[in-house]
């Protein structure tokens, strides 16, 4: 049967799409290094309109307003600039409230983008351009350590990755973030209360990798404007040994996390990358892999969730579970040292 | 590729769900239709695969393994016609669920009228709706096209103006829609169905034709005000449905042509079938089924003269069940539970469970867990369709669930057959029967299929139908009374056919049955008491025959509205009580 992959790796090649949400403008070129907070693509970006219903506010026909309005599509006005006059010994005229561009004219109406903002895209990652994607963004190739997770707030940084655990079930508290801790990215366990997202929030830090999230935090997490990425779930859940030892070891290094909203469709993860030096291209991570005895693997549901473990061996046709449910199951042996019996879509490969 | 279903004889039926994706085999056997087999695998729509012929031919090679021959050939395309030596089939059906729910926005002219009706029509497939506009709409047009670029809509349904009436009107709620869309990159733009006065259809064309990535004409839904006629919209909808996962997930295409052009919403193809069978079957009763699985709640109930189907993807199972809480509590989810479960835990699960839908309970505590939430999810669903059901159907009670023959249910969370008890008593917590009703699981969820397999070949579904391939629960008893707990409330006796006899005393509270096997059958005297009601009317009996099933004949004397104990320990207690007389465990 075919298993779904969750990437932590020691050493690896990341290969990641950056693309604008909208048309814009490619600022680097193919086979160039990028630094993770180099720009790599720009566009200007309005998230408003304004509709100016000329016909209406002259009162007149559409007709005779199409022939009355002066600006045409694609235009840059400024506030105030008038843009029709109506007729007679009074003329009354139309003027734009808010700086903009005419994006639509017709029907005696004129529509206008307002509010436009610079919108810069960021490499996230350093590393090389290895395709550029016409007026919408790259893809960039580096190497590396790569641990993915299963929730994300949306926001991406990197810093210095600090390790404030005693293990894997570490909980984090207020009380452990200090000065000293600003501008790093914390390998921090659970946490549990919104005032030790707040406090790393004033401190503040780069990002805060956990092992899990309570669900009662979620909107508080998505408000910081750092990184926050849950390697394993939510509630209380002890951060898996593979991802646990692969982050540890690596404290003290320059890591990217990219809290990444997961996505199911597109595949989008959090993930934390710790760029490597390499000398060769190391192999690329395998979507896909097949349970097999001596598959590592992670528990994705109770009794065990988030646990690894070793499949020894499938088991044929159907099994019956402690639940009563019957299905497709692997003997594993977990990291205790118990052998468990686990429904195979229970289960994922890790590597 | 297969051309006919009438000149072939056996039938791949391919089901791709959120959560997993099944292939079933109907032949030809002893000259009528049979479910031979079917073979199952995860779905595909996600990444890594992003393509849902994956998971097709994964569930195809399953299936090969227990047929012991081949569908697929050696580069996995399907072997069709069916060939001599065994392998292949004739025929290919296709219902699809998986994806993405669809950022829907509605568009009408009165609150209560075409908008209610849009409403109505964009709930009878997989969509989510985003946003309203009306007549009513406070905004200003530049407002509403910022929302509608906000949103992106995959599908906007427009209804309102009865046939040769009002135009002024809808065109100015097109225009928003076609300016939003002229806004959007091509590849972003909304597809739309436009379902209101049929004398417009030139001028929509001209305002959103060239603008929609698809534009769709339906019969008016509303063609006059108090006339409402979904069901030619609703076929228009799941043509437009398929298009837009045919560009929003690979595969899709490929079954298309695989099947001739056969796919359809499975929720669609349910609808289809429930129809049909309340033609064919239909009494003063209707006819219901439910689906509870990863992607949706689909309630189909169907009534002499008008069916209705409900999709509520909010209510599924699958990556939308965080959501849930945003129509219900966990004190509402944890009421159904057996066990002293926190709320922590709950909020826990289903955080976690819409991040891996496929996942099943392992342990006894994870599957109360889970069979709580599909109560609510269940319960939910069915209040919400019960608005939209016709006001002339037959009930005991106006407010309560109406008189239904018989009851369907299936989807992943219903139709495991290990434990019917279990089944059972959660289609009777969450859909609250009243009177008397059969019960039948569709232990291999092949209703959709049949209902996809019908428009081609309206002799299988009828034959599989009979085949003993659905699962008969047994007759339940629901007498509708309010009484103290412990009084009686019915007494029961079932007459078997070799005259012999079984009685029951109902106390209000407590779940009774009596055997019956299934293929028997009994005559079943019902005398009620305290003016309880099963549908003879307030406190009278009356004889009727009834059929067997794994349970028997099944009395659910705790009242309707059900109304559980407020003392947490005493309704675990209790609950465990009526698990343990179904034989749920």
């Amino acid at each position: 049967m075919q298993a779904p992959v969750h990437h932590v790796i020691g050493l690896t090649t990341i290969v990641r799409e950056r693309v604008l949400p909208v048309a814009g403008k490619v600022l680097v070129r193919l086979q160039q290094k990028v630094g993770l907070g180099d720009i790599v693509a720009e566009t200007r970006w309005a998230r408003e309109h304004a509709m100016l219903d000329v016909a209406r506010m002259l009162g007149i026909s559409a007709n005779t307003a199409d022939r009355l309005i002066k600006c045409k599509v694609n235009d840059r006005l400024a506030a105030g600039t008038e843009i029709a006059v109506g007729k007679g010994l009074f003329p009354r005229t139309v003027r734009v409230p808010r700086e903009g561009r005419v994006v639509a004219v017709g029907g005696g109406q004129v529509l206008m983008e307002v509010g436009e903002t610079k919108l810069e895209l960021r490499a996230g990652i350093p590393g090389t351009v290895i395709e550029i994607i016409p007026d919408r963004g790259v893809v960039i190739q580096t190497a590396g350590g790569l641990a993915q997770g299963m929730w994300g707030n949306g926001r991406i940084d990197t810093g210095l990755l600090i390790n404030l655990t005693d293990g894997p079930d570490s909980v984090l508290t207020a009380g452990r973030l200090d000065v000293s801790l600003r501008g790093s990215i914390i390998l921090a366990g659970m946490v549990k209360d919104a005032e030790t997202l707040q406090v790393a929030a004033e401190l503040p830090v780069r990002g805060l990798i956990l092992s899990s999230i309570y669900p009662s935090l979620l909107q508080k997490a998505r408000e910081m404007r750092y990184p926050i990425i849950a390697t394993d779930g939510f509630g209380p859940l002890a951060m898996n040994s593979v991802a646990y030892k692969l982050l540890s070891t690596n404290a003290k290094r320059e890591v990217t996390v990219n809290a990444e909203v997961f996505d199911r469709y597109t595949g989008a993860r959090p993930e934390v990358i710790i760029p490597l030096p390499i000398s060769a291209d190391p192999p690329a991570p395998r979507d896909v892999d097949t349970f097999a005895p001596g598959s590592q693997v992670r528990m994705r549901r109770p009794p065990h969730m988030g646990m690894i473990g070793s499949i020894v061996s499938i088991k044929p046709g159907l099994s019956t579970l402690p639940s009563g449910l019957r299905a497709r199951a692997a003997e594993v042996k977990l990291e205790n040292d118990e052998t468990a019996l686990v429904p195979l879509v229970n289960l994922e490969v890790v590597g | 590729m297969p051309s006919s279903l009438v000149t072939g004889n056996s039938l791949l039926a391919i089901d791709v769900g959120a959560a997993g994706t099944r292939a079933v085999l109907f032949d030809v056997i002893e000259g009528e239709y049979r479910f031979v087999a079917s073979g199952a695998a995860p779905s595909t729509a996600e990444a890594p695969f992003k393509d849902v012929a994956e998971g097709v031919r994964n569930a195809v090679t399953n299936l090969q393994t227990v047929l012991g021959k081949n569908l697929l050939d050696d580069a996995r395309g399907l072997i069709t016609p069916s060939q001599p030596n065994g392998s292949g089939v004739d025929a290919v059906v296709v219902t699809l669920s998986a994806g993405p729910t669809i950022k829907t926005i509605v568009v009408g002219l009165l609150k209560d009228v075409s908008l209610e009706s849009a409403r109505r029509l964009a709930e009878t497939t997989y969509t989510r709706i985003m946003d309203t506009i009306g007549l009513s709409d406070m905004r200003k047009p530049d407002q509403q096209i910022d929302s509608i670029l906000r949103i992106r809509p995959e599908l906007v349904v427009i209804a309102g103006g009865t046939d040769g009436g009002a135009s002024r009107s809808i065109q100015k709620l097109l225009e928003p829609i076609g300016l939003a869309s002229f806004l959007l990159p091509e590849e972003k733009r909304p597809a739309v169905l436009f379902a209101g006065n049929e004398k417009m259809k030139g001028e929509v064309t001209t305002l959103v034709g060239a603008l929609a990535s698809a534009l769709h004409f339906s019969p008016n839904i509303r063609p006059s005000l108090d006339t409402e006629d979904i069901d030619p919209a609703e076929g228009e909808l799941a043509r437009m449905y398929v298009n837009i996962r045919k560009r929003q997930i690979k595969g899709v295409d490929l079954l298309d042509l695989w099947s001739g052009g056969h796919v359809l919403p499975t929720a669609y193809a349910t609808g289809r079938m429930v129809r049909f069978l309340s033609k064919v079957y239909g009494s003063q009763k209707g006819i219901l089924n439910v689906d509870l699985g990863a992607s949706a709640a689909t309630i189909a109930a169907g009534f002499r003269n008008k069916s209705v189907l409900k999709v509520y993807p909010q209510f599924g199972l699958g990556e939308n069940l965080a959501g849930l809480l945003n129509h219900t509590t966990l004190e509402n989810i944890l009421r159904w539970s057996s066990l002293d479960i926190s709320s922590g835990v709950l909020l826990d699960y289903l955080h976690q469970k819409a991040l891996y839908p496929a996942a099943i309970s392992a342990t006894r505590e994870d599957l109360v867990v889970s069979q709580a939430v599909s109560r609510e999810a269940l319960h939910l669903a069915m209040q919400s369709a019960r608005r939209d059901f016709p006001q002339n159907i037959a009930t005991i009670k106006p407010t309560l669930t109406p008189l239904f023959e018989p009851i369907l249910a299936g989807g992943g969370a219903l139709s495991d057959a290990s434990r019917p008890g279990q089944s059972l008593l959660l289609l009777l917590d969450s859909i609250q029967p009243v009177g008397i009703t059969t019960i039948i699981l569709d232990q291999n969820n092949l209703l959709p299929l049949l209902g996809a397999a019908a428009a081609q070949n309206n002799i299988l579904p009828v034959q599989v139908l009979e085949s003993g391939a659905f699962l008969s629960v047994g007759t339940v008893v629901s007498p509708v009374t309010s009484a103290k707990y412990g009084t009686a409330i019915l007494r029961a006796k079932l007459t078997y056919d070799n005259g012999t006899e079984a009685r029951v005393d109902l106390k209000f509270g407590s779940i009774e049955s009596l055997p019956l096997a299934n293929g028997e059958a009994a005559k079943l005297t019902v005398q009620c008491l305290h003016g309880a009601d099963v549908g003879f009317g307030p406190g009278r009996g009356g004889v009727i025959p009834v059929s067997g099933g794994a349970l028997g004949v099944v009395f659910d004397g705790r009242g309707r509205p059900l109304d559980l104990p407020s003392d947490p320990v005493r309704r675990r207690e209790l609950i465990k009580k009526w698990n343990w007389t179904l034989g749920g465990g």
